[in-house]
């Protein structure tokens, strides 16, 4: 019997009494495959599952109790600051084998849903640049999580986890065990966050370039330079001091403009003009990432990513402009266009191929597919007519990325052996130091 | 290598009054092993992350070797932080596991080998240089994760709570194995931790912290022997000290009926502060049981007895008749006391038993401010 010989406790704000129906008593690396949701892991210093549960998917760490608590106490921290991070689900402790033996800790945070770890990413045929796409949103979230006062300690590829976001990706914190959060950082904890960052990244690559996952001729080092010259650019854009002329007022404005376009609104904004008035500095002492998705949000209740919501925003401005209602309140537009326009097409997808891509992303595609068309036919192709061609031509052959449900894990570890650079099956997941 | 010294280094978190780390002096030298320790909130773990470059010094400066780093870049200290990050790539083998962060920095190729395989050897891993860390046992991928420091050659090894996530087990395994493997490098190494056990076996030396204020450093038997204040006395030893505070009265401490003789210079140094009392400390193996009766015992009745083989400790309340019970505390709480007895000869649960404090085993501090009275 499993319940006799242990007493769990778990810790969590809203317990789903699922969560008793899954084999605790037994270590996580000796589950059986009925339980298990094979999906694609980073590496891991512990060992890693991911498990069905209630209909969603669940990832489970094994780790030390006191680290368990802590790393769930400042996931949820994270979610309350508003940083990408996944949602953490819960504690449990108290495990025991049957023989009496007792079993580390768990930690249980939620699958993101259509998230891919890099590992993934690089096994499908994806564009030369897709290391510098990944890249570009680790520099974003370093930055955020910077902001919000988080110092990673171990930022690497394999602690995150990346969304689609229309061109690009939206990266994700999924591992906080070495993480800090502080009024504000220093410098020093910046730079070595940022320096652990470079020399993981290209630790990383160059162990899938020993893999042959990655082309030999790709240069390592110079993606992870890269991840460092990013990351230090948009700080600068999101704090420097800016000094100009009391006649260049405009350039308080500019420098707005300049935030929004690189998806931060500016929360408050510090300006100070010297004694005589003639030099007017300014910086911007809040910013919040998320500019376009919260204004689509505020329009459309669409919750989307960031460069999603851009490309939405542009498509409801086109509508606007072409139905010529610049005049009228634009949440009435917006309405408009969501009812007549957005939602047909994401409808209009078969549900059978619906969990390939988030219904964002899909409309993100349709509107890429939508150019292709036009340019090809020399003429404005019509909506429903893109949706059929995309339907029929270009979704099928795109992976399945909310998650891999429904198949038999057997299936999926030989997969996961072919596509995704491990080694094959579950070793991966033994490497703790 | 190098030595580190804290000249008065001082860190303040913006909008606290009170330092968390308040003007440290401390002088490591050239590859020693010095633990940190004191309890959560002590500024043990800022201390450490000051060297490391991590936490701004507000006052003060640090220096490794000759050279003030108090503002240079962490990555620019020429330190390693140990244990950080081991999780080991699949796909690399032992070796380009253990150097690939040379090849970031633009070692030569041959440079990288000869650092790689010196490591390895100290790591008894020469003969899976060429393996992939799949065919490795645990163990050995945390030796390999070890090497990936030790072939950086760094002039200090930081370490911060590094066993705290492992299982006692493993915990006391690895304990030995990086002191026994600091000891073979001689690399300058600061470790911080929680637990005075794993500071007394691991330190060449240890400095206690508490609310940010260095209390102690010594030799773990210079702190064992002679703490240098009730805290440390408190802190250090496993079971705690016993620690009461008594009224001084003709040259002795009234413990309870009895009386412990006070050495004269010792009274003579009593303070104003102390308002004629003193505080005593004896730890539990300090302590004899002898027959009911002999002059200066107390009795003690017994709650639990641990028996660990080796040794036995009871686990006792004070009588009325120790009078100022309440004034002593212990690792068991207030009015208990620890006695280590014999592991052959073990008193029952709720039987009475007497002790007497050994002749020149009792530590002594000012009541007043808690320092260290005898010699």
């Amino acid at each position: 019997m499993t319940g006799t010989a242990q007493r769990l406790q778990i810790t969590a704000t809203s317990p789903d009494p699922a969560l008793l129906d899954l084999p605790w008593h037994i270590p996580l690396e000796e589950w059986p495959t009925e339980h298990l949701a094979a999906l694609p892991r980073g590496i891991s210093r512990h060992v890693v599952r991911f498990a069905r549960l209630s209909g969603r998917v669940i990832a489970i760490k094994e780790i030390g109790e006191t680290v368990a608590h802590r790393e769930y106490e400042l996931l949820r921290q994270l979610r309350k600051l508003d940083v990408p991070s996944v949602e953490p689900v819960g504690v449990i402790t108290g495990r025991r084998a049957p023989d009496g033996e007792p079993l580390e800790a768990v930690l249980i945070t939620q699958h993101l849903s259509f998230s891919l770890p890099y590992r993934a990413l690089f096994s499908q045929s994806l564009r030369p640049d897709t290391a510098t796409r990944l890249i570009d949103a680790l520099a974003v979230l370093m930055v955020r999580l910077h902001l919000a006062g988080f110092y990673w300690g171990d930022v690497s590829l394999s602690n995150t986890l990346f969304r689609r976001d229309a061109e690009t990706f939206a990266a994700y914190l999924v591992d906080a065990e070495t993480g800090d959060l502080h009024d504000r950082l220093s410098v020093g904890q910046r730079s070595y966050d940022l320096e652990v960052a470079r020399v993981n990244i290209i630790g990383e690559l160059m162990d899938l370039q020993a893999g042959e996952f990655l082309d030999e001729d790709a240069d390592a080092v110079a993606i992870g330079d890269a991840l460092a010259e990013r990351y230090q650019e948009l700080w600068k854009a999101l704090t420097e001091v800016e000094s100009f002329g009391y006649g260049e007022r405009w350039r308080v404005q500019a420098r707005i403009d300049r935030l929004n376009d690189l998806g931060f609104d500016v929360g408050e904004l510090d300006i100070t003009t010297d004694v005589d008035g003639t030099t007017v500095r300014i910086q911007p002492k809040v910013v919040d990432a998320g500019h376009h998705s919260r204004r689509l949000m505020r329009l459309t209740g669409l919750d989307v990513q960031e460069n999603q919501a851009r490309r939405l925003l542009n498509d409801l401005d086109e509508f606007r402009a072409a139905t010529d209602r610049q005049a009228e309140d634009e949440s009435f537009v917006a309405h408009d266009w969501l009812t007549d326009v957005f939602e047909p097409a994401v409808r209009s997808v078969p549900r059978d191929l619906r969990t390939k891509l988030e219904p964002a992303q899909v409309y993100h595609e349709l509107l890429d597919h939508r150019w292709y068309l036009s340019q090809q036919q020399h003429r404005d192709v019509p909506m429903s007519e893109v949706v059929k061609s995309y339907v029929k031509n270009i979704l099928p052959s795109r992976p399945d990325e909310q998650a891999v449900l429904g198949t038999r894990v057997e299936d999926l570890r030989d997969a996961d052996a072919g596509d995704a650079p491990r080694g094959g099956g579950d070793d991966l997941d033994q490497l703790i130091g | 290598m190098a030595t580190v010294t804290f000249d008065n280094a001082t860190r303040i978190y913006p909008g606290t009054e009170r330092p968390a780390v308040d003007a440290l002096n401390l002088h490591i030298e050239d590859g020693e092993f010095l633990v940190l320790v004191g309890p959560s909130g002590c500024g043990k773990s800022t201390s450490l992350r000051m060297l490391a470059g991590l936490e701004d010094v507000n006052a003060g400066r640090i220096l490794i070797g000759d050279r003030d780093v108090t503002d240079v870049q962490p990555k620019d200290r020429d330190i390693a932080m140990v244990f950080q990050n081991y999780a080991l790539y699949p796909h690399m083998t032992v070796a380009d596991n253990m150097g690939f962060a040379l090849k970031i920095a633009g070692t030569p190729k041959a440079e990288i080998r000869t650092r790689v395989e010196e490591a390895a050897k100290i790591l008894d891993l020469t003969q899976y240089l060429d393996r992939k860390p799949k065919a490795l046992s645990g163990g050995q991928r945390q030796r390999v994760a070890m090497g990936r420091a030790i072939v950086r050659q760094p002039q200090v090894f930081l370490m911060d709570e590094p066993l705290s996530n492992l299982d006692a087990k493993l915990r006391v395994q690895t304990r030995t194995q990086i002191a026994s493997l600091q000891r073979r490098l001689g690399v300058t190494t600061v470790y911080v931790t929680h637990d005075q056990t794993e500071a007394l076996t691991m330190g060449d030396r240890i400095a206690v912290l508490k609310d940010g204020i260095l209390q102690q450093v010594g030799t773990p038997r210079e702190m064992y022997d002679t703490p240098a204040n009730v805290f440390v006395a408190g802190f250090i030893g496993s079971p705690a000290m016993n620690i009461g505070t008594f009224p001084v009265l003709d040259g002795a401490a009234s413990v309870g009926q009895s009386r412990l003789a006070l050495p004269r210079d010792v009274i003579g140094r009593i303070a104003d502060d102390d308002k004629g009392h003193i505080t005593v400390g004896f730890r539990p193996e300090s302590l004899d049981v002898v027959p009911n009766g002999t002059p200066d015992a107390f009795p003690v009745v017994v709650n639990i007895v641990e028996e660990l083989g080796s040794d036995a400790f009871v686990y006792g309340s004070l009588t009325d008749e120790f009078g100022q019970a309440s004034q002593v505390h212990s690792g068991a709480g207030d009015a208990q006391v620890i006695v280590r007895v014999d592991p052959r000869q073990v008193p029952a649960k709720g039987e009475s038993i007497y002790v007497r404090i050994r002749p020149n085993e009792q530590h002594l501090f000012h009541a007043g401010s808690g320092e260290r009275l005898s010699a």
